[in-house]
């Protein structure tokens, strides 16, 4: 709570700020998630109705209401990403992690999504985890980021 | 006593190859060979050519190297830092040929990323070493406002957005708005897929953004400005916050700039996934806090934009030119490119070509020299089939067009645009329906739902193009797709829906005999569709080694090993493709139709 109230203190009461922070209150959030109380936590700093962030909550697709993974993985899936076999990594990373899109594997690690172009198309196929972009994506570069991610925590 | 500057590239793309690594180890080689003091490393921006990546260049005589791993690094410290000797297998397409005998980038014509791949964007100083805020300088110390429009104007700059309005005509609209305080925003939602010129110019040249905001300030009488850049570029974001904040510590931001009268300052907004929100209603809409959802114009932003305020947006590469077009006038700008389409513009090549990547080229140059000359071609054994250029609102062209010059004009002529810069080249093994399809799926997806036509309408197009593709196709389903993209094109509010019909509209002009096939014959020609092809054995090259057998997994791939050749039972077949993968003698076909 104390974290969240530090979070809002670092923004000026101002409706533009909205999106920047619910982008922080996520990015701090342990399971990469906005709740109910931290909209209303919202609302009441910009002096906005609830209704209105949670309209903006919902419009956006980074936003989540519901609970996620500590890392989430977007998977590309622009035209070129989809050319140069974004599919079957998709498929692969499903196989290694266990699960479909829109879902978090049992031990909360990562939560797994498709993303919009990323502007990366170069190093087709792209996913990114967090804020780190991998490209040229193959079947052992899955499994060495996944590792070096588990390894991490 | 420094003789050699190694720069590696540090754009997202070669970060996710692996340049990182790549440059750590380049350090360690060189403290280890005690050549620290005589090779310096400098990270950059994208240098263009992503698929090699990661690449680096060694100045001062420009060895360019490709595909670098940390592997590599010792023998370059070996053999070409230590005895002069290039190593070649790392090098362009395996030769050593001067970069200016590269069509690549000899054909090139550097304006927005002549920074890009040259300077360390976190360090002003190198910017302004070269060249930078010179611009700025000149504009706040030596023109007036509107000497500063009459200047745009005059260059014939239009915006690099999409829709390609004249900058100079937009600029003295926004000066001659009433009301304040007044905005400018710099449009850094760079979302069409295959686009990715904003990205570099923001990772690569910060600073270029900054000064361009800050001239367009000055001339239309703006005290603050955003960049709305969207949340899929971190890199992007972090090397701007760490332009912006230099910028101020040097006085090129804040009050008093350049100690004249004029004051302005710079805040990043960040986006939050929603493609719209390049649509620049939809932008204002975001900055404010809001669902971002297009409006009906006018009126326009110019006039009423943020908080009701004049608002001026203009698109990264757009505000990338200005710097260029003030400090050297706007007749140099103006020489390059066609009568009605000024300058260069930056292309990102993708697709079934052998030099992927971004490159920057004089507006009016034909499409055929952009893709065959610069992009290198289709690779070998490839037949060029069409080029889609203007991202998911984009067009279809078939080969027979490629001489088109790529300006604004001549591309809506032929039903594509130029939008963003997206340019996908498609050989004969694509499907032009399910090209359509693909796109039509990715505005369907992105359709914000304000506008009936475009919510439904696309819906409803994806659902007669699912039809097709799945041999449900009937002959109602042309015309059916012509009125619909009619009434989407006149129904909506915004670019996005006005243009979503345009991939289905180009391909059904200029290949519709494929679209018949699918639905009068049920064939896909370029055997892409599962519904509409089959597989068969080839008698005469089938060596009944029976792989096929093994890997599928329904058992349509029958036979005896080691004696007649296998077939293929067309009922149990579901088209996955695992025979043709796992045949080494390539003795399984794909034929368009279905069997018998």
């Amino acid at each position: 709570m104390a974290g969240k109230l530090d979070i809002l203190a670092r923004h000026p009461r101002s409706e533009d700020r909205l999106l920047a922070i619910l982008h922080d209150l996520q990015e701090a959030s342990p399971d990469n998630a906005l709740t109910k109380d931290d909209l209303t936590l919202v609302a009441d700093h910009l002096g906005l109705p609830l209704s209105r962030v949670h309209d903006a909550v919902t419009f956006y697709s980074m936003f989540s209401l519901r609970p996620r993974g500590r890392h989430v993985i977007r998977v590309c899936d622009s035209p070129h990403c989809h050319l140069e076999g974004a599919w079957s990594v998709l498929e692969e990373l499903k196989r290694r992690l266990g699960i479909g899109e829109g879902e978090t594997t049992g031990d909360g690690m990562f939560t797994l999504e498709l993303s919009s172009c990323l502007g990366v198309c170069g190093v087709a196929p792209v996913m990114m985890v967090d804020d780190e972009m991998v490209g040229k994506l193959t079947p052992d570069k899955l499994q060495q980021v996944i590792d070096r991610y588990r390894e991490g925590q | 006593m420094r003789r050699l500057d190694v720069l590696v590239c540090s754009g997202t793309a070669c970060v996710s190859s692996g340049s990182t690594e790549v440059k750590e180890s380049l350090a360690r080689a060189l403290a280890d060979s005690d050549l620290s003091s005589e090779v310096r490393i400098l990270e950059t921006g994208c240098m263009g050519p992503c698929e090699l990546g990661p690449v680096m260049m060694v100045y001062p005589e420009g060895t360019f190297y490709v595909k670098v791993s940390p592997d590599d690094v010792q023998e370059i410290v070996q053999e070409h830092f230590l005895k002069g000797r290039p190593v070649r297998r790392l090098l362009w397409e395996g030769a050593a040929p001067a970069l200016k005998e590269v069509p690549f980038f000899s054909r090139q014509h550097k304006l927005v990323l002549a920074n890009c791949g040259f300077i360390d964007p976190e360090r002003i100083e190198e910017y302004i070493a070269r060249g930078g805020y010179e611009a700025l300088a000149r504009a706040v110390g030596e023109l007036s406002p509107e000497e500063v429009i009459s200047e745009v104007d005059a260059s014939g700059l239009r915006g690099r957005g999409g829709a390609g309005f004249p900058t100079g005509k937009k600029w003295a609209l926004m000066r001659k708005a009433q009301g304040s305080p007044r905005y400018i925003v710099c449009n850094a939602d760079e979302g069409d897929p295959g686009a990715f010129m904003d990205r570099a110019v923001l990772e690569g040249d910060p600073h270029a953004i900054i000064e361009g905001m800050a001239i367009a300030a000055y001339a239309v009488g703006a005290e603050r400005g955003y960049v709305y850049v969207r949340a899929e570029y971190p890199l992007a974001i972090s090397r701007l916050e760490e332009a912006v904040g230099q910028a101020r510590r040097m006085g090129l931001l804040g009050d008093n700039i350049l100690e004249s009268d004029f004051s302005f300052d710079i805040e990043l907004r960040m986006g939050a996934g929603a493609f719209v929100c390049g649509e620049e209603t939809a932008l204002i809409a975001s900055i404010e806090g809001q669902r971002g959802e297009p409006r009906p114009r006018p009126p326009f932003p110019t006039e009423s934009g943020l908080w009701g305020c004049p608002t001026m947006i203009n698109n990264v590469e757009t505000v990338a030119c200005i710097r260029h077009i003030v400090a050297a006038g706007a007749s140099k700008f103006a020489a390059v490119g066609t009568e009605t389409s000024k300058g260069t513009k930056v292309f990102a090549l993708a697709g079934q070509i052998r030099n992927t990547g971004l490159v920057e080229v004089p507006m009016g140059i034909s499409l055929r020299e952009l893709v065959m000359e610069v992009g290198g071609g289709v690779p070998e054994g490839r037949k060029l089939k069409a080029v889609q250029i203007g991202g998911p609102s984009g067009g279809c062209l078939p080969e027979e067009l490629l001489d088109v010059p790529v300006d604004y004009e001549s591309l809506g002529e032929h039903g594509a645009i130029m939008g963003s810069g997206g340019v996908i080249v498609l050989d004969d093994t694509a499907c032009m329906v399910n090209v359509a399809r693909f796109f039509l799926e990715f505005t369907a997806d992105e359709s914000c739902g304000k506008c009936v036509p475009c919510r439904v309408g696309t819906t409803t197009m994806l659902d007669i193009l699912n039809g097709i593709v799945s041999g449900r196709g009937t002959e109602a389903d042309i015309p059916r797709l012509e009125e619909l993209a009619e009434t989407i094109k006149m129904g909506s509010l915004c670019g996005l829906g006005q243009t979503a019909p345009n991939p289905v509209l180009s391909t059904l002009r200029y290949f519709g005999d494929e679209y018949r096939a699918h639905i009068e014959d049920k064939a896909c020609p370029a055997a892409v569709c599962p519904d509409l092809v089959y597989y068969t054995v080839l008698a005469d090259l089938c060596r009944a080694c029976d792989r096929c057998r093994q890997v599928c997994p329904t058992g349509a791939a029958q036979g005896t090993p080691g004696t007649s050749p296998y077939h293929i039972e067309d009922e149990l077949c579901i088209r996955c493709g695992a025979c043709v993968e796992a045949c080494p003698f390539d003795a399984v076909a794909v034929r368009p139709g279905r069997k018998g």
